[in-house]
């Protein structure tokens, strides 16, 4: 990439002789509180809708108003929808950042920017287009005070005619976008964005190469954001209990779910709401009351990040004690402490995946996609009611914000299985139970729900030490025998964990391993290493911890295997070293990355290149 | 000779025996005042003919609440974190509505490490029984101040506290609880008449019951002793409890009294004793305790009682069903829903 010193330049002149179609990146650099999100999605959503595969990822401040924020649009007749670091597009909205997002640009990129800003001046190597905005706004939005909101919808008009986007599918999408209820909104930024086409009409020549062309690869797929695609996957797991306190990136998880809740899970006889949403006034609380719900029997869940995980860090040691079934998702951001609160990372593996003091560990799921936060929210629910638990569904600020393009979401098939719960008829027949005892031999106790009308119903959960009949005990071997049927436990869960997704290539001497949101750089660098270096390599995604048995084959199977993390102290592959057997061990490198923007190809593979001493 | 027959077992309304309301043996100390609280909370679900499985017990950590495994062993239990049992309660009657929760925590438990959990379950009025045993101390770590220590109360190690406390009851009148009582462990027919009312309270009934501990704060110098209430104990009236399946009208006291009707038909009958005392006067209870405070007397009975306001379960729309064991049917919405939704997202 290139620095603040490009010299010497070789300058741009006349129009471009190649085209790039349907294979770049586009990169809005705007104020937040701005309103560009609005002209950003109908940005997106258009090329979407002439049928190129698109992505779009929103970098924004920890802030409401005034601070850069910065949008990209990735375009990608492949279907790369990962981050692409190099920017062959830009739109310069904001002065404060205009300058070094001009000058970090490799030669030859466009620019459109706020003509006042005189950017053309600061390099040659580039092709600009001037746009004096404020001019254009104050015809088409006669109210001064919306022309601030409305300014951005300009640039949606101009880079529409650059890049040839169909202006139908703009006014599509904003229609879309503002719905019925808001159609004089949709009408004004119409306006706006017709402006900006008709400036651009008669006064640019375009001279960069890039544009697009319809093509057939969107048909059918949605547009979503992982924390709604989690809500949804909730809703239909049947969860009846859901308490939060907000925080970012997971806030909108719940408020989505609120809103679905509202619209469809309302008893249609009786009016009467068939589930409970409460935001607590702490993430001490919110799992508090996640947990005595899954304790009465609901299927119950809370939301948060790391700063809300660290808090929730005693309670969650009673679930896996006390053997409680809770969903708890985990929209990661950067930490520690309150840190990068609107930058993505994976950075919270290991002390989730062991959280609370004592021997503790916990299961956690992995989605990569808006279709698997919502299928693997599902089996999360399963999970937990099975093994008695709390799971963790582990997404990341990346995935859970961002709007991804996805495949309609598959309604699931098998009836909701609530574990090994007795009934009243239950205890009739057997005449009693032992909360934690083995019956199976699967670790996994019998529980009753309280309120069951039988006399040997009744146990006593406690967080203290409890023996198979949950009596309270500090005997060595009732403590001992506990603690080896909760191992056991997790050892069964291996065999019940969503399973992993395996690419073995051909001759394969290195493989990766990766969780979530790193697999679009992940495979987009498979491609790239093929291409650009001839080196193969296989991928093994894992959806969830404990792992699979598959993992340990797929080390066996290659001579390096990078195991891609993000975060510093290389999270992912500290787990793997907690139970592999040192042979295993040695085989494993780290590929790290933890700067807070989602993970892109570029950087994987030359990280590669440089270990592989290439 | 012949063999005289058993004496038929006594039993309540329900059939059960007294017995089926005990629990496990207490492990507290011999005359702790807990174990007394323990006791009446046995009686009281026991003379009400309570379905024990219809009750859930919560607790948090301390001598207090490890007390719910020694009563109503017949009823699920959950003895949570230090301080947060009231987040466990909620979600649990959120879960199960049906339930009727029953916490019992200590002034460690709910005034310290849990003050914010406490005055967040009073904001939202959630319909369980809410037990404070109040002893000034923290028993089980041997003897440091709570949070409920009066100023200038003395340890047994001669240390002063310097603090001033936190009133429970003030602070949940002040904040939403609909049912507000102070007792002492020692007053058997008070604490009867109180836990049996708020076992007919719909809403959220916090009853702060001085139980003095013997081993720690049980000396000259305390104001949570047994000495202490003798000397300190200031009854705001007399009352009795009429259940629903009892005829109000057979024993009408002498004197000037009132009745409140509760949400299950039974009525808690005040009688007058020295003071004119309106419990549903929420500003009047909060003038009470202050001056109380101020004269060093510890006001016994109930403070407050409020049986029209809302609890958290009716403003959430909940069904009288318990939504956690709702079928699939009303939990999982059709395919026709989420296909509805994918296009929405075309």
């Amino acid at each position: 990439m290139s620095t603040l010193e490009v010299s010497p330049v070789e300058p741009l002149s006349g129009q471009s002789n190649h085209s790039v179609i349907n294979d770049f990146s586009i990169q809005v650099a705007t104020v937040n509180g701005s309103g560009s999100q609005t002209a950003n999605t109908v940005l997106m959503r258009s090329i979407f809708q002439m049928g190129i595969p698109v992505s779009g990822k929103n970098m924004f401040p920890s802030n409401i108003a005034g601070l850069p924020t910065w949008f990209t649009i990735r375009a990608s007749k492949h279907g790369y929808i990962g981050r692409r670091k190099e920017i062959d597009f830009l739109i310069a909205m904001n002065p404060e950042t205009a300058r070094e997002d001009v000058m970090k640009l490799d030669g030859g990129a466009a620019v459109v920017y706020d003509a006042p800003l005189k950017l053309n001046e600061l390099r040659s190597d580039l092709h600009f287009y001037p746009v004096p905005f404020d001019k254009l706004v104050a015809p088409v939005c006669p109210d001064a005070k919306l022309r601030k909101l409305v300014r951005n919808m300009i640039y949606d008009g101009i880079v529409a005619w650059l890049l040839s986007i169909e202006m139908d599918e703009i006014h599509k999408a904003l229609v879309k976008q503002f719905g019925k209820r808001k159609a004089k909104a949709a009408e004004l930024n119409w306006g706006a964005a017709k402006a900006g086409f008709d400036y651009a009409a008669q006064t640019f020549t375009k001279t960069d190469p890039y544009r697009v062309e319809r093509m057939n690869e969107t048909a059918g797929k949605i547009i979503i954001d992982g924390n709604s695609a989690c809500a949804l996957g909730a809703m239909f797991a049947g969860v009846t209990v859901v308490t939060w306190y907000p925080i970012t990136p997971s806030s909108s998880l719940v408020e989505s779910l609120i809103g679905y809740m509202k619209r469809f899970r309302n008893d249609p006889e009786t009016g009467k709401a068939t589930f409970a949403i409460v935001q607590a006034e702490d993430e001490l609380a919110s799992i508090g009351m996640a947990l005595g719900g899954g304790w009465a029997g609901a299927r119950s869940m809370t939301a948060t990040a790391g700063p809300g995980i660290s808090l929730m860090s005693e309670f969650i040691g009673l679930g896996y004690y006390a053997e409680i079934p809770t969903v708890v998702y985990d929209v990661e951001r950067v930490g520690p402490s309150t840190g990068l609160p609107t930058r993505t990372a994976q950075g919270d593996i290991i002390s989730t995946a062991l959280l609370s003091h004592g021997d503790t560990k916990h299961p956690l799921f992995f989605p990569c996609s808006a279709e698997e936060c919502f299928s693997m929210s599902i089996e999360a629910f399963e999970f937990a009611e099975l093994f008695q638990t709390p799971v963790f569904v582990m997404t990341d600020l990346d995935l859970g914000m961002n709007n991804w393009m996805a495949d309609p979401f598959t309604y699931p098939e098998k009836p909701i299985k609530r574990g090994k719960v007795l009934s009243a008829e239950d205890l009739g027949q057997l005449g009693g139970f032992a909360r934690y005892k083995d019956v199976d031999g699967d670790g996994i106790g019998y529980r009753t729900l309280p309120g069951t009308n039988h006399p040997n119903a009744s146990y006593f959960t406690r967080g203290s030490g409890h023996n198979e009949k949950a009596q309270y005990t500090e005997r060595e071997d009732d403590y001992i025998n506990n603690m080896e049927r909760l191992a056991h436990k997790f050892e069964v869960m291996r065999k019940h964990v969503p399973e992993p997704v395996i690419k073995i290539a051909d001759n394969a001497k290195i493989g990766f391993v990766a969780v979530g949101t790193s697999d679009y750089a992940v495979r987009e660098s498979c491609d790239q290493l093929k291409s650009e270096y001839d080196i193969d390599a296989s991928y093994l995604r894992l959806k969830a911890y404990p792992f699979t048995e598959h993992l340990k084959d797929f080390i066996r199977h290659h001579d390096r295997v990078y195991v891609v993390d993000q975060n510093r102290d290389a999270q992912l592959l500290g787990l793997m070293r907690l139970e592999f057997e040192a042979e295993l061990i040695a085989k494993l490198r780290s590929l790290r990355y933890f700067g807070g923007l989602p993970l892109d190809a570029r950087t994987v593979t030359d990280e590669i290149i440089r270990q592989e001493g290439q | 000779m012949s063999i005289a027959p058993p004496p038929p077992k006594k039993v309540n309304r329900i059939g059960l025996e007294v017995l089926n309301y005990k629990g496990s043996k207490t492990t507290l100390c011999a005359g702790c005042g807990h174990n007394s609280i323990s006791e009446r909370i046995v009686e009281c679900f026991y003379e009400l003919g309570v379905e024990p499985y219809k009750v859930a017990k919560f607790s948090g950590i301390g001598c207090s609440s490890k007390s719910p495994a020694y009563f109503l062993g017949l009823s699920h239990g959950f003895n949570a974190v230090h301080g947060r049992m009231p987040s466990i309660a909620t979600g649990a009657m959120l879960a199960n509505r049906q339930l009727m929760g029953l916490g019992v925590t200590g002034d460690g438990d709910t005034a310290s490490i849990g003050i914010g959990q406490f005055m967040h379950l009073v904001r939202r009025n959630v319909p369980m029984i809410y037990i404070i045993e109040d002893n000034g101390v923290y028993g089980l770590t041997k003897g440091q101040f709570s949070a409920t220590a009066d100023l200038d109360s003395v340890l047994k190690t001669g240390t002063r506290n310097d603090l001033p406390p936190f009133d429970c009851c003030a602070l949940a009148l002040k904040w939403g609880a609909t049912f507000v009582a102070r007792s002492f462990s020692g007053d058997k027919r008070q604490l009867q008449a109180i836990l049996k009312t708020a076992i007919s309270h719909n809403g959220l009934s916090v009853i702060d019951v001085v139980s003095p501990c013997v081993t720690f704060n049980d000396h000259d110098g305390s104001t949570k002793s047994y000495s202490y209430m003798k000397d300190h104990e200031y009854m705001l009236h007399e009352l009795d409890y009429v259940p629903h399946f009892e005829d109000i009208t057979v024993e009408i006291p002498e004197g000037s009294f009132m009745d409140v009707e509760m949400h299950d038909g039974s009525h808690l009958r005040i009688r007058k004793l020295e003071r004119d005392y309106d419990p549903t006067d929420r500003m009047a209870a909060l003038a009470v305790l202050e001056h109380a405070l101020a004269k060093h007397e510890v006001l016994t009975g109930v403070l407050y009682v409020n049986t029209n306001k809302p609890t958290f379960l009716e403003l959430l729309n909940l069904g009288e069903e318990p939504i956690a064991t709702l079928p699939e049917s009303k939990v999982r919405p059709a395919k026709a829903v989420l296909d509805q939704v994918m296009e929405e997202l075309r």
